[in-house]
Order: structure tokens, then sequence, then C-alpha cells
């Protein structure tokens, strides 16, 4: 079970006169790990919300598996910003709605690989953020997606929980073997979960920066590395202006 | 201050002593202290009223306390009580399904689809402006004093609590929570079903408790005016003749089946919100 491939040609979004993406060329393989980074209002979101088909696109082509998009895909998957679970529903209940037949069993098994389980029958207003996103994890993976779509899912946790939802979902992601764009503005992040780290520079793709380091990951002088040339990459024209 | 701290220091060291079993009864008094609190107001009311009446401070015009009762228990025996409270509540419950179920359709539609909206908001929110009693002399000249035209006020003015609240329920739903079940491919009546109804349920339900406070308002004056039957009409007649003690009852009456009702709504209230915070205190 292999995840599915991405292929992104000449893509453009434009918001009345504002063009947020211009021009974008993109392919990911199957079963790779994107990160994809940038200052916000760079179009990374955008990119994201174009691929899953919740926002039309103005120009260019978005392929999956070799098949032009054009509607919402039940095997494309999406974790927001914020976990979204319906408040008035438990944990299981939520995570149930995530599974293209409604199965119970596919549901508890999905918090199990979270490990979450013994929150099944708690309302998300009784979790902790780390575990709500961590329900809301649960709920993108009991329906077995070929490509998920992190839209900056570990912004609003503290930094040790983050820690621990990073690995999370790169161990889901090494079982699962599906493929992940991830988006993020945080440099060190990419650098510990990405194959590849692709930088949008106003709706342009300025970097596109394979990350050979072996797994799992530690931080180290050559993550140190990394995280200095995609920075360099991202302040260089800021301080050209400033000087 | 120190006076609560003692006490406080008091009521641990006494926990202590009595352990679980003097728990319980400890909640149990504490229960019983609520309960004084919440009607404090009407006890004392009646105190006040079994003193004047003792006294002889009570002329004609004020029944007593033990007349309210022997009149209560008569009526209870010879089935009048029963037969006219019947005959309200049948009233009241028809009108509020027919105009509560007419509002809550409305407002769903309304709600979700800004075409119906279009075409509905103009007529109903014209509809709303004219009073509820002024229309009464069109009804009563169409239906007559039948059971028609009561139904016909009451629906009318429980419709359109539960209509707005249903409707401006609906209008303020997460986008976000919408977006994600687009996202997760549910189906419409899957969105209406998860997403929709219970977003909108805290404010359908007020608009139901509103609706519900209106039916035995409206139903008061609908009987007192034209009925022959009903706890409105008995007070009604009671005035031809006099008889204070039915006119008073039929006010208790009135006001047991207001917060009888209230409370009810409150209590399924808290029941579907159960998820929320805010709603399991107290």
């Amino acid at each position: 079970m292999s995840g599915y491939s991405l292929e992104i040609r000449h893509l453009t979004k434009k918001y009345g006169d504002t063009e947020v993406l211009k021009d974008i060329d993109l392919t990911i393989k199957q079963g790779e790990f994107v990160a994809l980074i940038g200052k916000s209002g760079c179009g990374k979101s955008t990119l994201l919300r174009a691929v899953s088909a919740l926002t039309t696109i103005t120009g260019g082509i978005i392929k999956i598996n070799g098949k032009s998009v054009t509607a919402i895909n039940p095997e494309v998957r999406f974790l927001f910003q914020d976990a979204r679970l319906l408040p008035w529903k438990t944990v299981l209940q939520n995570v149930v709605l995530g599974s293209p037949t409604r199965s119970r069993e596919a549901a508890v098994a999905a918090l199990q690989s979270v490990d979450l389980e013994m929150k099944a029958n708690f309302w998300p207003s009784d979790l902790s953020g780390g575990q709500r996103q961590r329900a809301a994890l649960a709920r993108a993976l009991v329906g077995t997606p070929k490509i998920l779509l992190l839209d900056e899912p570990l912004s609003a946790l503290d930094a040790l929980t983050r820690i621990n939802m990073q690995k999370l979902i790169e161990a889901l992601w090494q079982k699962e073997n599906f493929t992940v764009v991830l988006v993020t503005h945080d440099v060190s992040e990419a650098v510990y979960l990405a194959d590849r780290v692709v930088l949008l520079e106003d709706g342009r793709i300025g970097l596109d920066k394979k990350i050979e380091l072996s797994r799992p990951r530690i931080k180290d002088k050559d993550s140190a590395y990394y995280e200095n040339l995609i920075l360099n990459y991202i302040l260089k024209p800021a301080e050209a202006s400033a000087v | 201050m120190g006076n609560s701290v003692d006490s406080a220091t008091a009521l641990v060291s006494r926990k202590k002593i009595l352990g679980s079993k003097g728990k319980s009864r400890e909640i149990l008094l504490k229960g019983t202290g609520n309960l004084l609190l919440i009607w404090s107001i009407p006890i004392i009311l009646f105190l006040f009223w079994t003193w004047l009446s003792l006294t002889g401070y009570l002329n004609r015009l004020f029944p007593t306390p033990d007349e309210l009762l022997r009149t209560t228990v008569r009526l209870i025996e010879d089935g009048t009580l029963a037969l006219n409270l019947e005959v309200s509540l049948i009233r009241a419950f028809t009108g509020l399904a027919i105009g509560g179920s007419t509002g809550f359709i409305l407002g769903i539609l309304t709600g979700q689809f800004s075409l119906v909206n279009k075409i509905l908001n103009t007529p109903i929110q014209m509809i709303k402006s004219v009073p509820r009693l002024a229309i009464l002399p069109l009804v009563l000249i169409w239906f007559g004093i039948g059971e028609t035209s009561k139904l016909i006020l009451i629906a009318l003015s429980t419709f359109f609590p539960i209509y707005l609240n249903t409707f401006h329920g609906i209008r303020s739903i997460d986008r976000d929570l919408l977006e994600m079940g687009k996202i997760y491919g549910l189906s419409s009546w899957e969105m209406f079903k998860n997403i929709i109804f219970p977003g909108a349920i805290s404010s359908i339900m007020i608009g139901f408790r509103q609706s519900l406070g209106d039916t035995w308002l409206i139903l008061i004056v609908a009987e007192t005016i034209a009925a022959k039957s009903g706890i409105g009409y008995m007070a009604t007649n009671a005035r031809e003749y006099m008889m204070m003690d039915v006119i008073v009852l039929s006010m208790v009456i009135y006001a047991l089946l207001g917060s009888l009702s209230d409370l009810i709504a409150v209590t399924a209230t808290k029941k579907m919100m159960r998820w929320n915070p805010a709603y399991r205190r107290t």
C-alpha cells in the first residue's frame, strides 16, 4: 500500500486582482514527505486548499495519481490548524465520521494508533489541545488516505506536545506510507520531518531542497546545516533590502 | 471574615467525623437549603397572606387561603378543574405543535437556502410586525369562537420565536465545521444531522422556551375573550359571580403550568447541551 503521487503544472490562483499563486510547478512522488514553508501570506495554505479542491484554481492543472482534480477526493485527507472536532459528538463519534463506511471498528483502531482510545467517550471540550489534534489525526487516518495534507496542524501546540506529535506523524507515515504535504513556518520542523523542503516565496517556488538525512532524525550538525541553509535563503532578500 | 473561617473549619471537622454517611446527609441538607432559597419569595408571600387573613384585614375582594383550598378541593371533586385543565392543555399543545413545527421547518429552509429566505423573509417580517392581538377581531369574525380561532392565535404567536431562533442558529454555525464536513464527504442529510442541527439546537431551544411562554399568554387572552371552556373561561365566568377564589386559583394554575413547562424545556436543553461545559453547571 502506497500513497498517491501529486503533480502540479502551471498552477495559478487569483483572488480578484491579486495573484496568490504564480505558475507553480511541483511534482511529489508516491509516499514522499514534503514540507511547504514560507512566510505568512506566501500562498502555501492556498496551494494546499487547491490540492484538496477546497479552493477553485484560476489556471493550470493538478493531478493526483495521474487524474485531474475536479472534486473533493475521499483518498485525500486534510488536517487543519484547529482540530475542528464536532463539540456535540464524542471523540469516537467524531472519528467515525472520517471513515467512508462510517465504521466504528475502524474508528477504534484509528484511535488506538494515535494512543487515544481511553478518551473515546469523552467530549472534545474535555481534551487538551494536543489530544484534540490527535483525535483529528485519527479522523483523517481512519479512511486510510493516500495523501495527507497538513495545514500547520502543530502550530497551536506547546513545544513538548509538538515534539510528540511530530514523532507520531512520522511513525504513522512510515507505517502507512501515504504521501504527506505539510505546511509549516517552522524550519526545524520541516527539516526534522520532510524528505524535501519546498520554499514558497510570493506565490512562486523559491527553493526545492532534498533533506538527505537518515531516519530517525536527530538534531545535530547536519540538521543544523539544512536549517541554516533554508533560513539564510528565506532571510536573504530582507537583508539585501535592509543594507 | 473570622466567622466564616471558623464555620469552614467546623464544617471540615464535622465532615471528618461524620464520614461518607454524613457527607450524603450534608448533600441532602444543601439540596433542601437550595430548594428553600428558590421558593423563598413565594413562601414569604404565602405566609404574609395567611397572616393578613387571620388578622381579618382581608375584605371580600381577597379570598383567604382556606377558602382557596376548599374551592380547589371542590373543583377537583366535581371534575370542573380536570375538564377545563384538559381543554386548555390540549389547546396549548396543539397550537404550539402547529406553530412550532411550522416555524422550525421554515427556519431550517430559510436558514439553509438563500433563495427561500429571499422569497419568504419580507412576508414573514410583515406578519410579524402586526401585533398578535390586533389580528384577534379578524380571526374571530372569520373563524368564530370555536377551537380553530384559538389554535390559530396560539400557532401564530408560537411560530415567530421558534422560526427566528432556528434561522439565526443555522446562520451562525461555524463555517469551519461545515468545511470539515465537506472535505470528509458528508452527504446533505449527514451534514444536517451531524453539523447543522446540533449546531443550531441551543438557539432553537431558546426560541422554544420563548414560544412556550407565549403559548400560555395568548391562551389566557383567547380563553378570556372567546371560549366556553378552559382555565381562562373558568376565571372569566367566575368574575361574573365575583368568585374571587376561583379567579385566584386560575392565576395560580397558569403560573404553575408556565413554570412547569419552562422547567421541562430547561431540563431538556441541559440534556441536549451536555457536551458544552457551560451547561453542565447548576
